[in-house]
């Protein structure tokens, strides 16, 4: 006779599980864990806001506390994705309020957040602690003023990236007058100016502010004032470098660098004035990560500044750093992790090409923790890729971001398949993989053939044929996310492959070959996904084999949404279509 | 299971070319005209919004000259999110302020003539030139020094942009008749920008005196083509004609 575990005691082993994953596998072992599980799962991740409803989320988790929730689909950060597609954080929110009121933090991703929804989240969480939105868009600084003003216990406020309607900063003055409890405070992505004496009596009511990112608008002058009230700050994004070099002004920004001995992750740095580097120099030594992305300082300035960050794990960093650069950060910087280099030109006919292949070959070679990787450049060769993957087998992610489409290895002039074999078979760890540069069917096949942990593939302008996808989805077992554009990718691989897509979180293709009776199908044949065409330009008449614009397809368990703009088709809106023509072999 | 699936021929039931669309595509064309069936998708100004004032101000300065599809007008692409890419179109609009000024400065002393090079950090990159086809937003690059004949040239880019060959990517799908970019027998013709800016056709002039004033390459529509300057002339007497 099989003894039962009691739920206390289930309960106490559980309180020891954090992550989702470890849990969604604790729920399927049986209904009483099930039960175990939800009634003590406190942090809630939601890839996809329309993969099930707020209802009942709400009702599963009876003690959330937190929850994670993701709207648009990662191509929307590139405007691949019309206005108005969807991903509104209102019912959620509406949800929440009547079912979780002890709910304390909210973090939302590429959401659409109203002004209504900000007020609605202050008045109705009591004990309201985390705010983070990150590529959302859809409120202005009002909503920020009522949860500054609403939210007495609020610890973080962070929104990254964001689009807002700016208007004006008279909402930093709207927290607490009293002392209050941030921990954090991000409002980078904001435009206007702030009054730097709200900002001054903010920070210094704030004793346990430990992360402040400024935005453009605060001046050298302030940044000094804020620093010398908060010294404690372990993350600090400055506001606007460039101002005209004057000796005091400078040894001032240098000695309140100096005294923030905690600093460990330093960003901003808009407009940075090479001179103004130096001031810097006494942090280096402690910083773990650096986001010098936004400065456009050159190779010799930013090797002065590298040198130093003998401890850096993390770095984003402009293709101005030059390969030379990137020998130098292979050198010093033996802790790096996670390197970033994003181009310094938008054109793609950049004739200046300042990094190339080698340099990511000398920080591969050089920084053996080095997992994560996001680099842009003009070219590349299968003997770099190689030379990388046998060197860096602990890739967890690597995106290579070639930005001349069909760049053959400009060595050989063959495509990129080598090279992205060897990045496949090399780095059994991959968890996510950008492609780039001309690839043929071959380099799919390896991919689906060894990548087996990817969970996250991008792929533009590349492929031969339908051949290419069919070995991804038949091949790539841990695929959760797929997207394409640009690709010679048609139907049959998609409708051969229908039941993979059960098995993932979503898959987009736009400017592909998928025809309109292929979607069709798939929606019919296929009850518990939505499928969506996206076509911003809907044309009168659909024949079957008319190519559609955009594709999304996702599961979900919250059958087809009720939201959609009228550029979404989906099967729902028309449930008269009839059996489609198509033959599948 | 999938036994045969035709490569690169797309799926003939479903009439589906190899063309490829970039940014949006244009459905609004596929009820009608058989765009989609064609061998290069008919793209419209809706695909291309200017990325860059860079690339706005190079539009601008071409006026008249219908300049190529350049490949930086595709939309998102490259990748970058839109709060880095307005920081940089701004970098970009005071760098071609600063650029003007000394541009203006150093026309006056620049009079040494130069190949089709670019310099790679401090290493040269010799012969590649772009080569765009009209129908076709994804330019292609073409390494002059690895030709020693418009005959060679002009193969090359039959291969490049219409067919498919192992390695190669067709642009543009198959082609039934060999293309004759040369002669002027076919529905294109091979033209090139020179190094004052005219548009010429190709093939007039000694091999190696075009590698050397050659800037980029363009596959146009014969019939856009009239007027361009057909015959070498002495460079005095040469007329600035521009393709209508």
């Amino acid at each position: 006779m099989a003894l039962r575990l009691p739920s206390k005691v289930l309960e106490h082993i559980l309180s020891f599980i954090d992550s989702n994953e470890d849990r969604n596998s604790v729920s399927l072992v049986c209904k009483s864990w099930f039960e175990t599980e939800r009634k003590t799962r406190k942090r809630v991740f939601v890839g996809n806001c329309y993969a099930v409803s707020p209802a009942a989320v709400a009702r599963r988790f009876p003690e959330m506390r937190s929850l994670t929730l993701k709207g648009k689909p990662h191509f929307a950060d590139y405007n691949l994705v019309p206005d108005g597609w969807g991903g509104y954080a209102c019912p959620w929110v509406d949800a929440l309020a009547a079912k979780s009121p002890s709910l304390e933090e909210i973090r939302l991703k590429r959401m659409v957040v109203t002004d209504e929804c900000l007020e609605k989240i202050a008045a109705s969480f009591k004990d309201f602690k985390v705010l983070v939105l990150t590529s959302c868009e859809g409120f202005s600084t009002d909503g920020i003023a009522a949860i500054a003003s609403t939210c007495r216990n609020l610890r973080v406020l962070e929104l990254r990236e964001c689009i807002v309607e700016d208007l004006g900063g008279d909402w930093l003055s709207y927290f607490p007058k009293t002392s209050t409890s941030l921990v954090s405070l991000d409002f980078s992505c904001l435009d206007s100016e702030v009054k730097i004496s709200d900002l001054e009596r903010l920070v210094s009511r704030s004793p346990n502010l430990k992360s402040l990112k400024l935005n453009p608008a605060v001046t050298l002058d302030g940044l000094v004032s804020i620093l010398s009230r908060a010294p404690q700050l372990t993350e600090l994004g400055t506001g606007s470098f460039a101002a005209e070099l004057k000796p005091e002004a400078f040894s001032k920004l240098s000695k309140a660098f100096s005294n923030c001995k905690q600093l460990q992750s330093l960003s901003g740095l808009w407009d940075v004035l090479p001179e103004y580097l130096p001031a810097l120099y006494s942090v280096c030594p402690g910083l773990i990560s650096l986001n010098l992305s936004y400065a456009t300082v050159r190779m010799p300035d930013l090797v002065e500044l590298l040198r130093r960050c003998s401890k850096l794990q993390k770095l984003w960093v402009m293709d101005l750093i030059e390969d030379k650069g990137l020998e130098a950060v292979a050198t010093y910087c033996k802790e790096l992790r996670e390197l970033r280099v994003f181009p310094s030109e938008p054109d793609l006919d950049a004739t200046n090409i300042p990094v190339t292949e080698q340099g990511l070959v000398y920080v591969s070679k050089g920084c053996r923790k080095l997992e994560s990787v996001l680099y842009f450049c003009v070219q590349f060769t299968n003997a770099a890729l190689i030379t990388i993957a046998r060197k860096r087998p602990n890739l967890k992610c690597f995106r290579l971001c070639v930005i001349e489409p069909f760049a053959p290895d400009y060595k050989t002039n063959e495509p990129l398949d080598k090279g992205f074999k060897a990045i496949a078979e090399g780095c059994k760890d991959l968890r996510r993989l950008s492609v780039s540069g001309l690839l043929s069917d071959k380099a799919f096949k390896y991919i689906g053939k060894h990548a087996k942990k990817v969970r996250m593939l991008s792929i533009a302008f590349a492929g031969d044929s339908d051949l290419m996808l069919h070995h991804l989805l038949s091949g790539c077992e841990s695929l959760k996310k797929l997207e394409i554009r640009d690709c010679p990718f048609g139907d049959t691989a998609l409708l051969e492959n229908a039941a993979k897509l059960e098995t993932m979180r979503s898959l987009w293709m736009s400017s592909c070959f998928v025809s309109f009776g292929a979607c069709k199908l798939l929606s019919q044949k296929m009850p518990r996904l939505n499928v969506e065409v996206i076509d911003e330009h809907p044309p009168k008449t659909r024949p079957e084999s008319s190519p559609v614009e955009r594709i999304y397809i996702y599961r979900t368990v919250a059958g087809p949404r009720m939201d959609t703009p009228e550029f979404v088709w989906t099967l729902h809106k028309n449930p008269e279509i009839g059996v489609s023509r198509l033959a599948i072999k | 299971m999938i036994t045969e699936l035709e490569m690169g021929k797309g799926e003939s039931e479903l009439e589906l070319g190899l063309g490829l669309s970039l940014g949006g595509g244009t459905p609004a064309k596929i009820g009608g005209g058989g765009a989609w069936g064609e061998r290069g998708r008919l793209l419209t100004a809706k695909d291309f919004p200017s990325v860059g004032s860079k690339r706005a101000a190079d539009s601008a300065s071409h006026a008249g000259a219908s300049p190529p599809r350049s490949s930086s007008q595709v939309v998102g692409w490259p990748p970058i999110g839109s709060h880095r890419m307005n920081s940089l179109v701004n970098n970009q609009a005071t760098k071609s302020a600063r650029e003007e000024e000394d541009a203006g400065k150093k026309k006056v002393n620049d009079d040494q003539p130069k190949d089709a090079t670019k310099k790679v950090n401090g290493k040269v990159q010799v012969g590649f030139i772009k080569v765009n086809m009209d129908g076709v937003a994804i330019g292609r690059k073409v390494d002059l020094n690895a030709h020693s004949s418009y005959e060679n040239l002009a193969q090359t880019l039959e291969d490049m942009f219409f067919r498919t060959n192992p390695g190669t990517i067709g642009l543009t799908g198959q082609f039934t008749k060999p293309l004759r970019l040369l002669d002027g027998s076919s529905e294109f013709v091979l033209t090139y920008e020179d190094k004052e800016g005219d548009w010429m056709l190709v093939g007039d002039v000694p091999w190696r005196m075009f590698t050397t004033s050659v800037k980029r390459l363009r596959v146009m529509k014969t019939s856009e083509a009239n007027g361009l300057a057909a015959r070498h002339q002495d460079p005095n007497e040469r007329q600035r004609n521009q393709p209508m």
